[in-house]
């Protein structure tokens, strides 16, 4: 079977899923970032997947863009774990139904 | 004609002032630079001072003057220069010599003292102003310099600022001569009023040279008796005279150089200067303000030499001994001796500098001892001062011969006696020749002979201070050369003409009758003081009127009475107008814009704020609305973020 473009837009999708899954239902601050994490390797995907079955698909180009955004999500990661530490030591707690401070 | 030192001739007041604004950037520790720039600066100003009398020496009546325009103003042009007469150059070399030796007089009479460096920065200041005063072409910029060397004065009385005394007497003499300075300012205003220019010569157009004097015509009374009016004020004439002796609350070289050889002489000066607005009309010699002139000084002299009899303190019987001088100078100006009462100036500042340094050595030797029953017997302790305080002795009650006091002296004797309204003054100034002898016969023996007094151990002064005083006696005799009838070489310079040689002119009846006189004042003093006992002698034979010269006369009662009085009656005067009326008025004003405030906060209550207050309710219940969507619950917000994008890709799709 050959890969083809919709394969891969297959995989993406579910994988955007069940990330949007995580992040909407766990209680729990870190599966969230789990899924956000999950998200953002979705929209990788996509690039790469683009870039091959673009019309000119010249080395560098999208390879250089998904780089970018795992370095990104990388720091991202970072700092939301350096956030939940910082809120955990605060609240005792990383449930974020109860990190109800920004209520109006 | 020497343009180049006419020219630069202000470097003469410049290079003091300038020395004096460095000094005064220096700090309290550089003392010895602040003494030595000081002292350098006079000797700078005394050099240019020698060049630009040497440049008078070749014509009589040499008269060179540099004019520039200060500023215009308008279609009015203000200018202003300086000039170089025989005048202004011998004023300049007795200025910086006298100046010079008191500076180094100072550096010993001051060295204990931690502001040092601030006393050099005002006695620089001092010396640079009143040359200003001498070489001013234009009324006005010897007005500035004027009051500038009002100013030092002011600093230098009040120099041991924490003294009570000092401060008051410093103020005293600051708000007296202003009263004079007052009449002074009237009068250049009247004289450029009528004469529209200020400069003294200027090519035949300045306000003393005819055209100008032309203009000026009968309003010329007026305006030299209200420049007087400043030259009483500086020179300490009766009746403003009250300043001068509490003005001896400053350091005594301050004494020396300004309240008895330089500054008071200005009032003098002044007269000389602006001399032919007082002789404008002149019949036979005498004109009204001239006569005023006359009367002033006379009364000055006499009554100065009176209170001299009965002070106690050493510097105050110097300073009463001064305003009779400067008397005696005014009259000598009155009865058209110009030249003579110059003459007096210039001998008058070596001799009375000399007495104030001798009185400063003898309060040194003292421990500050001011008092002159507390002194006695010092001729053998402090020989050199003795020596040099008789030589200015004699220099003061007129002693001929070696003395050029007594030359002087009796030059203006000779010009009073020739006064022809009234041979009055000419009596009552023998009289004070012969109370001038007495007095300082008094303070000698008080000071010098009979057995020594002093509670302290008292020393001779160290050379720095000797030396000066060396100076100024040698200054003194050798100016006796200049001065006698022989060959009245200062006359003549003074006059424009050129001397002869006459010693036939020695001889002279008015010559052997004031000698007469000083001789009866000296004997008279050592025979009524030979035998000093508890009180004074004067004291025990007419305490009354003692009493009376020992308080002054009570002018400072009478003064505190009447002038001071009346002034604080207008303030109270002005005090309740203010209070009470100008305040009503403030505070009428101030009650309608209260009302008016009023009528507007009601207005803006009910009228305006109604509306404001409905509009934000609203706006208040809206936001409470949407604040209930924000539940802070991030999921909430992140379903929500969800929902939307689902909904746009919808409608993209549906769309395209």
């Amino acid at each position: 079977m050959t890969p083809t473009l919709q394969l891969f837009l297959i995989v993406s999708t579910a994988l955007f899923s069940i990330g949007l899954l995580a992040a909407l239902s766990r209680r729990h601050a870190i599966f969230i970032l789990i899924g956000i994490e999950l998200m953002l390797a979705a929209a990788n995907l996509n690039f790469i997947a683009f870039w091959r079955f673009g019309p000119q698909p010249q080395p560098p180009t999208g390879v250089l863009v998904a780089i970018f955004s795992i370095a990104i999500a990388a720091a991202e990661a970072a700092v939301g774990l350096a956030l939940v530490i910082a809120i955990y030591r605060h609240y005792r707690t990383t449930n974020v139904d109860q990190l109800d401070q920004l209520k109006g | 004609m020497n343009p180049w030192i006419v020219s630069n001739l202000w470097l003469v007041p410049a290079v003091p002032l300038a020395a004096s604004l460095v000094i005064l950037s220096l700090t309290n520790s550089r003392r010895n630079s602040a003494a030595v720039l000081a002292t350098f600066g006079q000797i700078i100003a005394l050099a240019v001072a020698i060049v630009a009398f040497l440049s008078t020496l070749q014509t009589p009546g040499f008269r060179a003057v540099h004019n520039f325009t200060w500023f215009t103003f308008g279609d009015q042009t203000l200018r202003i220069g300086w000039v170089l007469d025989p005048l202004a150059a011998a004023m300049m070399i007795m200025i910086t010599l006298v100046g010079l030796c008191i500076f180094v007089f100072s550096v010993g009479y001051m060295a204990g003292d931690k502001n040092i460096t601030r006393f050099f920065a005002y006695l620089s200041f001092f010396s640079g102003a009143m040359l200003g005063v001498v070489i001013a072409n234009s009324l006005l910029l010897l007005f500035v310099s004027w009051e500038l060397v009002g100013l030092a004065s002011y600093l230098l009385i009040g120099f041991w600022i924490e003294r009570p005394s000092a401060a008051a007497a410093a103020k005293k003499a600051f708000i007296t001569t202003r009263i004079g300075d007052l009449g002074f300012f009237l009068g250049m205003l009247w004289l450029y009023h009528n004469s529209g220019s200020l400069l003294f010569y200027d090519q035949g157009r300045g306000c003393l040279e005819d055209a100008g004097l032309l203009a000026i015509g009968g309003s010329a009374t007026f305006i030299a008796l209200l420049i007087f009016c400043g030259a009483m004020g500086k020179s300490g004439q009766f009746p403003l005279h009250v300043w001068l002796p509490d003005a001896m609350e400053g350091p005594t070289p301050v004494s020396a150089l300004i309240h008895a050889a330089t500054m008071v002489a200005a009032g003098v000066f002044l007269v000389a200067r602006v001399y032919p607005l007082f002789s404008l009309g002149a019949v036979n010699g005498v004109t009204p303000s001239l006569t005023v002139v006359v009367l002033v000084g006379v009364v000055t002299a006499l009554m100065a030499s009176l209170i001299a009899l009965a002070q106690f303190d050493i510097k105050r019987i110097l300073a009463y001994s001064t305003v009779s001088q400067l008397g005696l100078m005014m009259v000598s100006l009155g009865v058209g001796g110009v030249a003579a009462g110059i003459m007096h100036l210039i001998a008058h500042g070596f001799f009375k500098a000399l007495l104030f340094l001798g009185a400063g050595s003898v309060i040194h030797g003292l421990h500050q001892e001011q008092d002159v029953r507390k002194m006695g017997g010092l001729r053998w302790i402090m020989p050199v001062t003795f020596l040099t305080y008789a030589i200015a002795m004699l220099n003061l009650s007129g002693v001929p011969f070696f003395f050029s006091g007594g030359w002087t002296k009796e030059e203006i004797l000779h010009n009073t006696a020739q006064w022809p309204v009234s041979p009055l003054p000419d009596y009552l100034m023998l009289a004070g020749v012969i109370l001038t002898a007495l007095y300082m016969t008094r303070q000698m023996i008080y000071v010098f002979f009979g057995s020594k007094r002093p509670a302290v151990e008292a020393h001779e002064s160290p050379r720095i201070m000797t030396m000066p005083l060396i100076v100024l006696a040698s200054c003194s005799i050798l100016f006796t050369l200049v001065l006698t009838p022989a060959w009245p070489w200062l006359h003549a310079y003074l006059n424009g003409e050129s001397a002869r040689v006459d010693f036939g002119s020695l001889i002279q009846p008015i010559l052997f009758l004031s000698f007469a006189l000083v001789a009866a004042g000296i004997g008279l003093g050592w025979f009524i003081y030979r035998n000093l006992g508890e009180r004074d002698p004067l004291a025990r034979a007419q305490p009354g009127l003692f009493r009376f010269l020992e308080n002054k006369m009570w002018f400072d009662e009478i003064y505190e009475e009447t002038v001071i009085v009346f002034c604080r009656i207008l303030s109270r005067l002005a005090d309740w107008l203010d209070r009470y009326f100008w305040d009503g008025l403030v505070r009428l004003f101030a009650g309608l814009g209260q009302a008016f405030g009023v009528l507007s906060k009601g207005l803006d209550d009910h009228g305006i704020n109604a509306g404001v207050d409905e509009t934000t309710s609203g706006t208040r219940g809206i936001g409470r609305l949407i604040a209930a969507a924000h539940s802070g619950q991030i999921q909430t917000y992140l379903g929500a973020l969800a929902v939307g994008m689902l909904l746009l890709l919808v409608l993209y799709a549906w769309l395209s």
